[in-house]
């Protein structure tokens, strides 16, 4: 399976090109059932090139397929090639597998849609994308599918784009994503200058070998964090993420939460070695931004009320966490979170999306409640994400949470109890968001008649085919934390599966405090999260404790609008006073010059009167100052 | 190389025999008949520049398809045409680009006239371009400006002829610089090439000059070059030519004659004085980078659509710049394939604009809006070119870009550091642009914008095919382009201190092979 392992991004893309030709034709809901096969078809490749990798002795799990070259010149030769290695075949795994339940319970949640086999194009293209920026050999095959995944989000967040928040908000995605671009392509110049080559393999080596020198090694890895900064939605370039909601729910679930933000946190584990050999403040910065990031996007996602606003801080909060994991030099337990992040978020999003469908398009949380009446099965599943997200045992998050922790205590202690409050912060503001949703007093009654236009009004459960994929996700939910669970070496199932590719910039922990006390650490994390959980539950379900949301947080700490004045204020009369500058200064001085050339004309031209005897006097004039001239100046005769 | 038939001058003939053919027949009896001529001379240009580019011997270093005749034998200028891996693309460009400027839009009156000047202007550029004599050069050089001129002022829009006066008088002035420039070169060259000559290649090789000479001439070709590439601040031309223009007038001028500044940098500055342009390269640098990011930011603020484009060209001139000068063989490779992708992605960038005036004779943004919903295949050609001239990897402008940038990050890495933040900005003002223009609901006047015609779709499909084709695989376009740009460095090494930085792949790259 190896060999062809180009089959894994190449059904994606067959999808996208008979879509492209024939989309039309196909319709509704043809064009969905094909872009699902195609993700179906790839997931198989890539569980097949899992199997081989796993067949090969560990020193022997990585394998480079060249297509052709790409961009050659001179020393310059970039290949356009795909490294299959246990990270990639990880991301390819989940990719494809959490892509093919999400593209399936999109045909459920876009029917009806005018555009509906567009919107499997675009997931189709971006699923392509995704893969290319997994399977890259190097950094600009990466880079290719990391602009790709930008564009294609661009794209899915202004689908609906005759809605004008949509369209700003696909805007906004794309140009703070280049922002971070901006770093990752210095990054590329920096290490080509270097070593000579953008193939991960040899520059990965070059740090292994001591060939690169710290200051390189500190300029790539930062400003390859600052490409990871842009499109994992960490501080300061979060702002996007947030706004990005306005993008169909199945696009929120899969590119803004499953896959596409986590590709910072991929692309940092992809160059471990590097991160490993730079300069001590690197990989603390790393940790200091995901630990700020978690913590700060937790506070604003206590105070929203928008369904998939909640969600969306959330996952800027458990990407920060991922970073804090980098940070710490725990990478296994980044892929970890990740994976089961993946599994969860695209669970609650998914979920939300069932609620929204069944509510009519009503998204503000305070006009749901009850809804496990009419929604039982979305309630059930939605349940246990939360559960899942809160670091409730045995589900998913709680063991990838809890081994991110682990390493930020062996790393500073001050990480860990910013990782801790915010572990208590995800219970609360998920447990808040269950009860208003899911329990309470049913509280859609009185705003029935906004939405009652086809008469009936009431909330109902979903289709089939949207709970099917709900129900995947939740079983992924709860059994997810099995590929690596804490009790023993062989229950390390994602660290040894890893290894090879870790082992330069994995943390040892062994030995520290926190690593001989990690029982008494599970401890102390779940009951954090079940203080988290009861407050909540006080606050919101039994209304024994008073409704603490402050403005401040409402607002994100108003950090966006700040921003906003800055670049519609300042920032826009920067660019108007260049403009001004343009085209009166320098525009102005050609005008001023061609005037000053035709007025110097006009003023000659009086002099050509055409009579003889002007003429005859002006040469007469002529000749006698010539004529001083050779006497006085030059001192002839 | 040997050929039988002398395919350069046929480039140049053939579209210069079709303008007298078109002048000759009598357009009131049979329009059709003149337009059908007219159309299949460039078509035969284009297929004979298709022709050349398939029997070009890639990996070659030199002139090919050379043709030499004498001309003014007691000044020693010479009919010497040639092409190498520096003008194959630009030649191929120009070919392909002609014909699909005449069929994407019709003029909308005196269609004659307008034909006459376009075949004109056709054999202008070709001669540009695939000239090896000084003196015929300067002569292509300076025709390209009459049809150009006739071009916007007779079919341009409400500011046409301003602007047209603007356009000739402005290149004009930089000319004049040239002229004393070719003429002062090939008489102080006498010396040490013991008679006068125009041609490039002696020159090239034998001339020597005093190093402040030297540095005059490489000025007094430079201003003409900046002027027409433009380069800040000599650029304020443009946006009044380009706006004014008739849409074929517009992209002729954007996709090839700013290419002649470029072009002319390379073959002309770099070629004949190395030295001097060495020397000087802090300052191309800096205004190339200034280029990008004022182009962009004055983009940015522009309220008609057409303009806005306009501004955009000077930002990617000035990666071009950057290239040119940062003397890499990944920059100045990349400068040559950015020339083509310009050439490609803002000539379908004004054709399209061109067909949304057509359909609702405003170029104003702001009297544009939700235009997706109601022309969707429309909106998807100009998304794929947008996101092509914004240099989305896979597509056709990235390459060019990269390359320049990751070059020059060798030899002129502060300058790079900037230059790299025009992408952000070209984020910013395309994405804005089209934003207000196709996005949102649309109103009353824009409810009836037509769909892509079939026509237009079978203009912009070649387009399309060039852009995602550059980006996807552009090792053939590399492949031809990298000998020469390697072999112009090398010039330039034999002539002055410069060193080019040997990337540590090669040694690396040597070692393995050598370890087996």
């Amino acid at each position: 399976m190896l060999d062809v392992i180009w089959l894994i991004p190449a059904f994606p893309l067959a999808g996208f090109v008979l879509i492209l030709l024939f989309g039309r034709r196909l319709g509704e809901p043809r064009a969905g059932y094909l872009a699902t096969t195609m993700m179906v078809a790839s997931f198989v490749v890539s569980a097949g090139a899992f199997l081989d990798l796993l067949g090969k002795p560990e020193e022997d799990r990585a394998h480079i397929e060249e297509l052709f070259s790409w961009v050659p010149v001179s020393t310059l030769d970039v290949n356009m090639a795909f490294l299959a290695d246990p990270l990639s075949i990880t991301m390819c795994l989940f990719v494809t597998g959490v892509g093919a339940v999400i593209h399936l319970y999109a045909i459920g949640y876009m029917h009806g849609d005018a555009k509906f086999s567009k919107f499997f194009l675009y997931l189709n293209l971006f699923s392509l994308s995704m893969l290319l920026l997994v399977l890259g050999e190097n950094l600009l095959v990466t880079f290719l599918g990391w602009e790709g995944v930008g564009t294609c989000s661009y794209l899915l967040i202004s689908f609906w784009h005759t809605r004008e928040s949509a369209a700003t908000a696909g805007k906004k995605a794309f140009v703070t994503n280049r922002i971070g671009d901006w770093g990752f392509m210095l990054a590329m110049f920096l290490a080509f200058n270097a070593v000579g080559t953008l193939s991960y393999d040899k520059l990965n080596l070059a740090a292994e070998e001591g060939l690169l020198s710290s200051s390189t090694a500190t300029g790539i890895a930062v400003l390859l964090f600052v490409g990871a900064v842009g499109k994992s939605a960490q501080l300061p370039l979060y702002v996007w993420l947030p706004d990005a909601m306005e993008g169909p729910t199945p696009v929120s679930a899969l590119i803004h939460a499953a896959t596409m933000v986590t590709a910072g946190v991929f692309l940092m584990t992809r160059v471990n070695p590097i991160i490993a050999v730079s300069s001590d403040w690197v990989p603390t910065l790393i940790a200091w931004v995901g630990a700020a990031t978690a913590l700060f996007a937790a506070t604003i996602a206590v105070a929203q009320n928008d369904i998939k606003k909640v969600l969306a801080y959330s996952t800027i909060s458990q990407l920060g966490y991922m970073f804090l994991a980098v940070g710490s030099g725990a990478y296994v337990a980044a892929i970890f979170h990740m994976v089961t992040h993946a599994f969860f978020k695209a669970l609650l999003f998914l979920g939300s999306g069932s609620v929204i469908h069944g509510m009519h398009d009503e998204q503000d949380m305070r006009k749901m409640g009850l809804l496990r009446k009419a929604m039982p099965v979305t309630a059930i599943t939605f349940v246990i994400g939360w559960l899942a997200i809160a670091g409730v045992p045995p589900f998913a998050g709680f063991w990838s949470k809890d081994e991110i922790l682990l390493f930020s205590l062996a790393k500073s202690p001050a990480l860990y109890v910013v990782g801790l409050v915010t572990a208590l912060l995800t219970a609360y503001y998920m447990t808040r968001q269950v009860v208003m949703v899911f329990f309470g007093k049913a509280r859609w009654e009185s705003h029935a008649e906004e939405h009652g236009a086809q008469g009936d009004a009431r909330p109902h459960e979903s289709p089939i085919l949207m709970l099917l994929p709900l129900v995947v996700l939740a079983i992924a939910s709860v059994v997810g934390g099995g590929i690596q669970l804490p009790f023993s070496d062989a229950t390390h199932r994602l660290e040894h599966w890893l290894h090879p590719v870790v082992e330069a910039g994995e943390a040892e922990i062994e030995g520290t405090w926190a690593y001989d006390n990690k029982y008494l650490l599970l401890g102390i994390a779940t009951v954090v999260t079940l203080i988290g959980i009861a407050l909540a539950w006080l606050v919101y379900e039994r209304r024994r404790l008073r409704v603490v949301e402050p403005k401040v947080l409402e607002h994100a700490w108003y950090y966006d609008e700040a921003l906003s004045n800055v670049m519609g204020g300042p920032g826009r009369e920067a660019f108007e006073a260049t403009s001004w500058f343009d085209r009166n200064v320098v525009d102005g001085g050609v005008r001023a010059t061609a005037w000053g050339v035709r007025s110097a004309a006009t003023g000659l031209r009086t002099g050509q009167s055409g009579f003889v005897r002007a003429s005859a006097g002006i040469i007469g004039i002529g000749a006698v100052l010539l004529l001083a001239w050779f006497v006085v100046v030059r001192g002839i005769l | 190389m040997e050929t039988s038939f002398p395919i350069l001058t046929a480039l140049i003939a053939t579209p210069l025999v079709g303008a007298v053919l078109v002048a000759l027949l009598s357009w009131r009896r049979s329009a059709e008949v003149g337009k059908l001529v007219g159309l299949l001379s460039a078509v035969v240009t284009a297929a004979l520049s298709v022709w050349l580019l398939a029997s070009y011997e890639t990996g070659e270093v030199g002139y090919q398809f050379v043709t030499q005749q004498m001309w003014i034998e007691r000044w020693g200028i010479s009919w010497h045409l040639g092409v190498d891996g520096i003008s194959l693309f630009l030649v191929v460009l120009t070919g392909l680009l002609f014909p699909l400027a005449l069929l994407g839009v019709d003029p909308h009156h005196n269609g004659k006239a307008y034909l006459v000047w376009m075949l004109i202007l056709e054999a202008g550029v070709m001669g540009s371009f695939i000239s090896l004599d000084l003196f015929v050069f300067f002569l292509f050089f300076e025709i390209v400006l009459v049809p150009m001129y006739f071009l916007i002022g007779g079919w341009g829009y409400e500011g046409r002829v301003h602007a047209a006066l603007k356009f000739f008088l402005y290149t004009m002035f930089g000319s004049a610089f040239m002229f004393v420039g070719v003429v002062a070169t090939a008489f102080l060259a006498r010396e040490s090439v013991g008679r006068i000559t125009f041609d490039l290649v002696v020159l090239q090789e034998q001339a020597e000059f005093a190093t402040s000479t030297g540095r005059w001439l490489f000025f007094a070709f430079a201003v003409a070059f900046a002027v027409k590439v433009p380069i800040f601040p000599l650029h304020t031309w443009l946006p009044d030519a380009h706006t004014q223009a008739p849409t074929a007038g517009s992209v002729i001028l954007a996709a090839v004659m700013l290419k002649l500044g470029t072009y002319g940098f390379l073959r002309f500055g770099l070629g004949l004085f190395p030295e001097a342009a060495y020397w000087a390269r802090p300052l191309f640098l800096t205004l190339g980078v200034v280029g990008i990011i004022y182009g962009a930011i004055v983009a940015t603020m522009q309220k008609d659509l057409k303009r806005l484009v306009a501004y955009s060209s000077i930002a990617h001139l000035g990666f071009i710049v950057l290239g040119s000068f940062a003397f890499t063989s990944q920059s100045i490779s990349g400068s040559v394939l950015q020339m083509i992708n310009h050439g490609v992605s803002t000539g379908a960038l004004f054709l399209l604009v061109g067909w949304i005036y057509e359909r609702r004779h405003t170029r104003q943004i702001a009297e544009l809006r939700g235009i997706q919903a109601v022309a969707p295949i429309f909106a998807a050609g100009f998304m794929v070119v947008m996101l092509s001239s914004v240099g989305v990897p896979g597509l056709n402008g990235f390459v060019g870009e990269y390359l320049v940038l990751i070059g020059s990050f060798a030899t002129a890495r502060w300058w790079t550091v900037v230059a790299a933040a025009g992408v952000i900005l070209a984020a910013v003002y395309l994405l804005w642009a089209y934003q207000r223009v196709f996005h949102g609901e649309p109103d009353e006047e824009n409810r009836s914008f037509r769909e892509l015609t079939v026509r237009e779709g079978l203009v912009l499909v070649p387009f399309l095919a060039a852009i995602v084709f550059v980006g996807v695989y552009p090792k053939p376009l590399l492949d031809r382009i990298e000998p020469s740009v390697t072999e112009l460095i090398e010039h330039v090494e034999s002539r002055t201190d410069y060193v080019a930085p040997v990337s540590p792949a090669g040694e690396r790259a040597g070692e393995e092979e050598g370890g087996g």
